[in-house]
């Protein structure tokens, strides 16, 4: 791994594709460093050629070179673009859960529990209502456990249409049943009048378009934004149907088991990520054309887990194509080109100002056509489950929390921040890693705290309108 | 015109909105820990003695300052790490951001989450019924809440670039004049519901304060001059 990273950071600024595959925060050590390897061979048998445009691709190389030392932190500049791509779906997430908790209240009632928590929490002492949490979440926790060794042993002895059948089912019953649901609670707050034929018409084309976006092709935004939708949907059903100290343990030692599961050597999750890289291919042939991480976070507690996050991953893979100029260019200098980007997407010439980005755009050009073939490495990618845990969170806390919006507001600033971090640690480590510890953690403890310690204190503080 | 400043000035750079986000979680880790020590000293005296307690938010609003301006340098401190790492990398020897433009973000961040946390309960219960100072509280609350809000988050982002200058330089007569200003800002908040005494210096100083990073920034009258007659 030593060599070929030493490789990464030659074309790191030569040729900006090289970042994207840094910042995967799913991305496997071996397959995609193969990939990138074949890519800078490529490119370097292209440079002659660019040379013809009068870019300095050697001396660049040359200089790069030498900061092969100094760009192991890497990220700060190449990373924001990518961290921005994560936030906006996280909090695109977020604040649909928390509109629809905040106005539904469908999702706030308590009208049982599902089959995964037998125990009730309505219990006399408080004793038994710890001890039929814990039991709730340890019944919940190992489920999720079967789940996941059984997809990979699934995956293992390639019963590939199994895995598929199951992906469609789940993704037909999300699509489906949960949407039907969620829109007669959305008409019955609002008292709007529906007759069945309109519902059973939009929730058709609904699910057959959601259906085949997600697991065929699709424009680009519109199969993000079926993905955020269904993220929503569970993240909803979870905070209706698990009960409070339920919720926050099984939130807890999903993080535990994700760390677990990604990092340890015999992990299922980390087993399933080198399978797949022997035998270089991706993990859904159907859902991606490309990279082998998914499974990054938490496998599937149900079977809609799977099949979201398998598809969330073809989101960002998707993506690429689409994105790649714009990804390069704007990668050039510093994270934020729109002028260039829109030149590129626009024109597809170079650009027409002799600006150091410019330079830097007109650079990556030539790249362009080879990038096309290789369009899993740009971009990055986040499990689907690590959306839905990060909204039950936010969910849960805008729900019953006494401090509400100060809570919500806070837990959503301590999410953003580990994602943060786990960025910046996949660009260090360039490895799988998982995403929800850091981030729920801060989230819990920020949430506690919150409710617990802030809100007192600004109450008292908006009363007497001290402001500090 | 919070959200106006930021949409404008910051939405279009990823790396501003991270710097603004770590921001925001600088000052509400400060916040966390200014409201633990203010809950231990409410916990640990009597909650009857209603002078106590005042004398105790008061106590805790003074000190919640000082952290904040503390975590405020601590930030300082990361992003000059940032800045080196980012040089580092880039290509052409400069950052693609510079320590001003940071000092910037940094200040609308922490602005805007006092901002947020400040008024955004405040709005949610506008929504609904009810009228205000039915009790023969100030009937003007909501609206001194919104310019006071207003004002402490421009007032955030003018320390933000006075503080970072003046640590940039090593001039500690700024940085406690950031200091100063912010307490005393905090300080005239203590005499609401008379309104007139915390609305009115506020707003002076954050006009002075407005003032002064604008110089700080190499702002100068003809700029402003050509501004306002727009490039003439």
């Amino acid at each position: 791994m030593t060599e070929l990273s030493a490789h990464l950071p030659q074309f790191q600024h030569g040729q900006l594709t090289e970042n994207f595959p840094d910042n995967h925060l799913s991305n496997t050590n071996d397959n995609s460093e193969r990939r990138r390897h074949d890519n800078s061979e490529r490119r370097r048998n292209d440079n002659p050629e660019s040379e013809a445009n009068g870019q300095p691709q050697n001396s660049t190389q040359q200089v790069v070179e030498q900061d092969e030392e100094e760009d192991e932190e890497l990220t700060l500049k190449y990373g924001a673009k990518h961290v921005i791509m994560l936030f906006v779906p996280v909090t695109l997430c977020m604040v649909v859960v928390v509109a629809t908790i905040k106005s539904v209240s469908f999702y706030t009632r308590k009208d049982g529990q599902l089959i995964y928590t037998p125990f009730t929490e309505e219990t006399e002492t408080v004793g038994q209502r710890a001890l039929n949490s814990v039991l709730n979440a340890a019944i919940m926790i190992s489920v999720i456990i079967v789940m996941t060794i059984l997809l990979v042993v699934l995956y293992k002895y390639r019963c590939y249409k199994v895995i598929h059948g199951w992906l469609i089912i789940s993704s037909l019953l999300l699509l489906f049943f949960f949407s039907f649901i969620y829109l007669g609670e959305v008409f019955k707050t609002y008292n709007v009048a529906m007759d069945y034929i309109t519902v059973a018409l939009m929730i058709w084309n609904f699910g057959v378009v959601g259906m085949i976006c997600i697991h065929w092709k699709g424009p680009l935004r519109l199969q993000q934004a079926y993905l955020i939708m269904i993220s929503a949907l569970m993240a909803l059903v979870f905070i209706k149907y698990l009960p409070e100290w339920t919720a926050w343990l099984i939130l807890a030692v999903i993080s535990v088991y994700d760390l677990v599961a990604v990092l340890c050597p015999k992990g299922p999750l980390r087993m399933l990520v080198e399978t797949a890289q022997e035998r270089n291919e991706t993990l859904f042939p159907a859902l991606i054309y490309s990279s082998t991480m998914i499974w990054l976070v938490n496998m599937a507690e149900e079977d809609p887990e799977a099949q979201r996050k398998a598809s969330k991953n073809s989101t960002y893979d998707k993506q690429a194509p689409a994105n790649q100029t714009q990804n390069e260019d704007a990668e050039a200098d510093d994270g934020g080109f729109s002028q260039e980007w829109q030149q590129e997407r626009d024109n597809r010439i170079g650009p027409i100002e002799s600006t150091p980005e410019s330079r830097a755009a007109v650079q990556a050009l030539p790249s362009n056509s080879l990038t096309s073939e290789d369009p899993e490495e740009r971009g990055v990618k986040l499990g689907l489950g690590d959306f839905i845990f990060y909204s039950v969170l936010v969910g849960k806390a805008s729900a019953t929390a006494s401090g509400d919006w100060n809570t919500t507001l806070a837990c959503f600033v301590a999410i953003l921040i580990g994602l943060c971090l786990t960025l910046l640690l996949l660009a260090i480590f360039k490895k799988a890693l998982p995403a929800l510890p850091i981030s729920i953690t801060f989230g819990l403890v920020f949430y506690f705290a919150t409710d617990n310690l802030v809100q007192p204190f600004m109450d008292q503080l908006a009363f007497h309108q001290f402001y500090i | 015109p919070a959200l106006g400043l930021f949409l404008f000035t910051i939405a279009r750079d990823p790396l501003r909105i991270i710097i603004l986000i770590a921001g925001a979680f600088f000052w509400l880790v400060s916040l966390l820990l200014s409201s633990l020590i203010w809950f231990i000293a409410v916990k640990a005296s009597d909650p009857q003695d209603e002078p106590l307690q005042k004398g105790l938010l008061i106590f805790g609003v003074m000190f919640s300052v000082l952290l904040q301006e503390a975590f405020r340098f601590l930030y300082y401190k990361l992003l000059r790490k940032a800045i080196e790492g980012l040089v580092a990398l880039s290509e052409d020897g400069c950052s693609p951001i510079s320590i001003q433009q940071m000092a910037y973000v940094a200040g609308v961040g922490f602005g805007l989450m006092s901002g947020a946390f400040s008024m955004i309960n405040l709005l949610a219960d506008a929504l609904g019924p009810g009228t205000v100072g039915i009790h023969g509280d100030s009937q003007l609350y909501f609206l001194t809440s919104a310019f006071m809000t207003m004002v402490l988050i421009f007032l955030h982002t003018f320390w933000g670039i006075l503080f970072f200058h003046g640590c940039e330089h090593r001039r500690w007569w700024e940085i406690t004049a950031v200091v100063v200003m912010h307490l005393a800002v905090s300080g005239s908040t203590f005499c609401n519901p008379f309104y007139v005494g915390s609305l009115v210096p506020s707003y002076l100083l954050m006009a002075a304060a407005a003032a002064w990073a604008y110089s700080l920034s190499g702002g100068s009258t003809q700029n402003l001059r050509r501004f306002f007659l727009c490039k003439s």
